[in-house]
């Protein structure tokens, strides 16, 4: 998009000529006076130096992939914006960026992530689950020596300043193995503080003793060495783990029973009778996501019926308040009626209001025993409006007709009043009956300019996550899965749950159910811009 | 609700050509009004029709059958959306606290509630309501921004890959960030291990996120309201020596600023209104935003102060109620109408 040409006027017939050009650049240049040139030198030096110091932080982290998409962005940016063309880059590039980002790339991630293990007990790399492996089985060494320890921070970060029994001091982190403190200062035989580290003061030790007692610095690079430990805050003692690595045949092995874990390509140390030490590491497993999810019979039952009640909800809420918005439009569209603009304010008032919030207060009218409905309206009946499967589809079907009537109402209304009077006058002269003059004259032209928006409803009621999720949350919950899903839930609550909610976060397996949105609403646009045309009327 | 749809398609209508159910329905709405103000001066103050003679003696069956039973389905049609509003407002008014006490509708009357929710320290629904307003309006106006410049380069300039531009920004906007929301979690999550300032939790980063969504329905609502300006005035200001910004920012801006505000707006209530995104992304309590914290609030069964949150809910709709009422007469048109003579 921002690769455009220069800056070519609508109505300039073919290409104006270099002379026309020059004195284009002219007057602007004329116009625009030193206080542009300002803010445009202003605003490129604050984006160039957000944009060094995000190099700079990412070289720290040795993150250059990244670096050298920022770096070329970034010269891209000041490119466009020093030339005295790329006119339309100028006014799109911001946009963009924030576009591609945010939509372009997390759409494309997404599916990425679909075909990985993504989820709690594989979170990172490989080498993070073997160090997070040993530090989560580390016992201390019967016969440690004391270590005299300070508890020290940089930038956050909380690390140990440990003597060692020859009086040596070093220094190291969670992250960071033991190494020698450079300018320690000792009291007595302790080392009390070290260059570039402040001390805690003990009343600091004491206030973050949880973070305290969680360190553990590892006493080499080789992680079966073990780590050191402080239950105190002032004394440190040598803990190995009950895990062995061997790097070079990739293994661990329990010290304590002997088995041994290998590396089989499941992201995990597997035993051979299939026990899984986790956390394990991330890795790509091809299709497995979508074959677990239709194969597995836990699984694929709900997405059988999430999938039906998902297309059922777009469906009959589409319809449902299409037919009652046109049925109101009809009914207000009578100029003899007074009050119309009353009734009309009124009903458009559920539109107005946040949908998350009448969600939420329908919720507390539908509840069992307490709710308004069954208290007040039948008398303390104890109808299960939420909590019965069948019932809970129905009262998201009435609440989503609340919600949506309003617009239907406006938009029929709208397109109710665009059909010219005379079709209806002619076809009385004819002697049409007024339920023939709808249903023949009216219904057709009115369904040509509403039927887009119909598609978009039904686009938009397919991702109802508000609606569903504030109303019932999906429930009653499916105690047969092993995922958090209800009855009520629909393919974007359910990846919402399987991803955030619950024990096991699953990100494999809720951006595969993700890809399965991604085809249906795909399918969606291809037949709206089929229908509609609209992609060919742009120019 | 159905005002933050992503619309892909266009309807012929009057007054600002958009292509999406907003713009309809705001152009709708405008029509309507016009249409009654017509009505009622052609009608004259009794509004009846010029059919039926004033001094024929009144037949009940006839007026009804002719718009007696319509008043019947607007009554029965107006109870049924006040009812949860008189519901809402009615417990927020009671002192006492729980879903059942608030079934007499109306039966005491009080500002407890509203107290209660203020300045309860478990629930900070001031802080909530500040997130709420200050990341939907940064938003709000970046995404005005944002959107206004590319629609005023896809309306007045004419370059290659312009129509894939367009096509790409009606096709991107089908599908909606929350179908991402799982990516969006991951991405924000790397980038706050590098940049604590922007990455999870910070409303800076929600803020980024939102504003991917830029360039999605707004941009088209505002490139059809660009183009209904006409290009002689930018002729004109050309020949008077105004450069391509200054067009823009001092010309063009001004021009269009019904259909910012409208943008602004629904901008403004799609990002009051959102829950998925907001929710993942801002963990702590004293970041999020109304709709996740109230959720989150009555969610807890543990919390019984029903009226409380009928109080809180009371107020964080105010806001958006009032803009959009508000937003119906903002739109008068005609606003370019003598502006080329």
């Amino acid at each position: 998009m921002s690769t455009a040409t220069d800056d070519v006027r609508e109505d300039a017939p073919p290409k104006p000529t270099k002379q026309q050009r020059r004195a284009a650049n002219i007057a602007d240049e004329a116009s625009g006076g030193i206080k542009v040139l300002l803010v445009k030198l202003v605003g490129l030096g604050i984006v160039d130096a957000l944009a060094l110091y995000a190099v700079f932080v990412l070289a720290m982290h040795e993150q250059w992939l990244v670096l050298g998409l920022v770096a070329v962005v970034t010269v891209i940016v000041n490119w466009i914006y020093f030339s005295r063309k790329k006119l339309p880059a100028k006014y799109l590039t911001p946009g963009v960026i924030f576009l591609v980002v945010f939509q372009v790339f997390v759409l494309g991630y997404t599916a990425y992530i679909a075909f990985t293990n993504y989820g709690t007990g594989h979170n990172g790399s490989k080498e993070q689950a073997v160090s997070s492996l040993m530090a989560s089985s580390l016992e201390r060494v019967p016969d440690s020596p004391t270590y005299g320890v300070t508890v020290v921070e940089r930038a956050g970060e909380l690390g140990l300043l440990v003597t060692d029994p020859e009086g040596e001091a070093l220094v190291g982190t969670n992250e960071e193995p033991l190494h020698e403190a450079s300018g320690a200062e000792f009291d007595g035989d302790l080392a009390v503080s070290a260059e570039g580290w402040t001390s805690l003061k003990f009343a600091d030790v004491l206030a973050r003793t949880d973070e305290v007692t969680a360190l553990a610095v590892p006493y080499s690079e080789d992680p079966n060495d073990g780590a050191i430990r402080t239950p105190d805050g002032s004394k440190g003692y040598l803990y190995t783990s009950t895990l062995e690595y061997d790097a070079e045949a990739g293994t661990m092995t329990d010290l304590e029973t002997g088995t041994v874990y290998s590396d089989t390509g499941v992201g995990a140390f597997t035993a051979e009778n299939g026990d899984e030490l986790l956390p394990g590491w991330q890795i790509t497993i091809g299709f497995d996501n979508f074959v677990r999810a239709v194969t597995d019979t836990r699984l694929a039952g709900p997405l059988v019926y999430v999938t039906l009640w998902t297309f059922a909800f777009a469906l009959i809420s589409v319809a449902s308040t299409f037919f009652l918005g046109l049925f109101l439009a009809i009914t207000f569209n009578d100029m003899r009626m007074r009050g119309r603009k009353g009734y009309r304010v009124l009903m458009i008032l559920p539109y107005a209001i946040p949908s998350f919030l009448s969600a939420l207060v329908w919720a507390g009218m539908m509840n069992k025993s307490f709710g308004f409905i069954n208290q007040v309206l039948l008398g303390g009946a104890e109808v299960p409006w939420l909590t019965d499967p069948t019932l809970a589809k129905v009262s998201i079907i009435i609440v989503n007709l609340w919600l949506g009537f309003p617009y239907m109402f406006l938009v029929c209304t709208g397109a109710l009043q665009s059909i010219p009077e005379e079709l209806q006058e002619a076809a009385t002269v004819d002697g049409a009956k007024p339920w023939a003059i709808f249903r023949l004259i009216k219904l057709p032209l009115l369904l040509v300019s509403v039927a887009p928006l119909l598609i978009a409803s039904f686009a938009f009621n397919f991702n109802n996550f508000n609606t569903i999720y504030m109303l019932t949350d999906g429930g009653p919950r499916d105690a047969n899965a092993p995922i958090p899903v209800g009855f009520t839930d629909i393919l974007i609550t359910m990846v919402y749950k399987v991803a955030f909610t619950g024990e096991n976060r699953d990100y494999g397996l809720a951006s595969a159910y993700s890809i399965i949105i991604f085809i249906v609403v795909a399918v969606i646009s291809i037949i709206a811009f089929r229908r509609t045309k609209s992609l060919e009327e742009l120019n | 609700m159905a005002a933050r749809k992503v619309k892909p398609g266009s309807v012929p209508g009057p007054g600002v050509v958009a292509p999406t159910g907003v713009g309809l329905a705001v152009a709708e709405m405008e029509e309507m009004d016009a249409s009654t103000r017509a009505h009622a001066s052609v009608g004259g103050p009794g509004g009846g029709s010029p059919v039926e003679l004033p001094k024929r003696p009144f037949n009940f069956s006839r007026w009804f059958w002719a718009t007696g039973w319509r008043h019947v389905v607007g009554v029965i049609m107006v109870v049924f959306a006040l009812f949860p509003i008189m519901f809402v407002v009615s417990s927020s008014l009671n002192p006492h606290g729980t879903l059942t006490g608030s079934n007499a509708l109306f039966s005491q009357i009080g500002l407890d509630s509203y107290v209660r929710i203020l300045t309860d320290p478990q629930v900070p629904f001031t802080t909530w309501f500040g997130n709420t307003l200050i990341i939907a309006g940064i938003t709000a106006v970046c995404t005005v921004f944002l959107g206004a410049l590319a629609a005023y380069s896809f309306s007045r300039m004419r370059f290659t890959g312009r129509r894939f531009g367009l096509i790409s920004i009606v096709v991107v906007q089908m599908f909606p960030q929350l179908l991402a929301v799982v990516a969006i979690f991951l991405l924000m999550s790397s980038i706050g291990d590098l940049f604590p300032a922007i990455g999870l939790n910070t409303h800076v980063g929600l803020i980024m996120v939102y504003l991917g969504g830029a360039l999605g329905v707004n941009t088209y609502l505002m490139y059809g309201f660009f183009n209904t300006v006409p290009a002689s005035i930018d002729e004109a200001a050309k020949l008077d020596g105004a450069g391509h910004a200054r067009i823009f920012f001092t010309i063009i801006l001004r021009l269009v600023a019904p259909i910012l505000a409208v943008v602004a707006l629904l901008s403004f209530i799609a990002s009051v209104n959102e829950f998925v995104v907001a929710s993942v992304l801002l963990v702590d309590t004293e970041k999020q935003t109304l709709a996740v914290g109230l959720t989150k609030l009555v969610s807890n069964p543990r919390y019984a102060d029903w009226s409380a949150f009928s109080a809180g809910a009371v107020m964080a709709a105010l806001p958006v109620v009032a803009l959009f009422l508000f937003l119906q007469k903002y739109i008068v048109g005609g606003l370019t109408a003598g502006a080329v003579k």
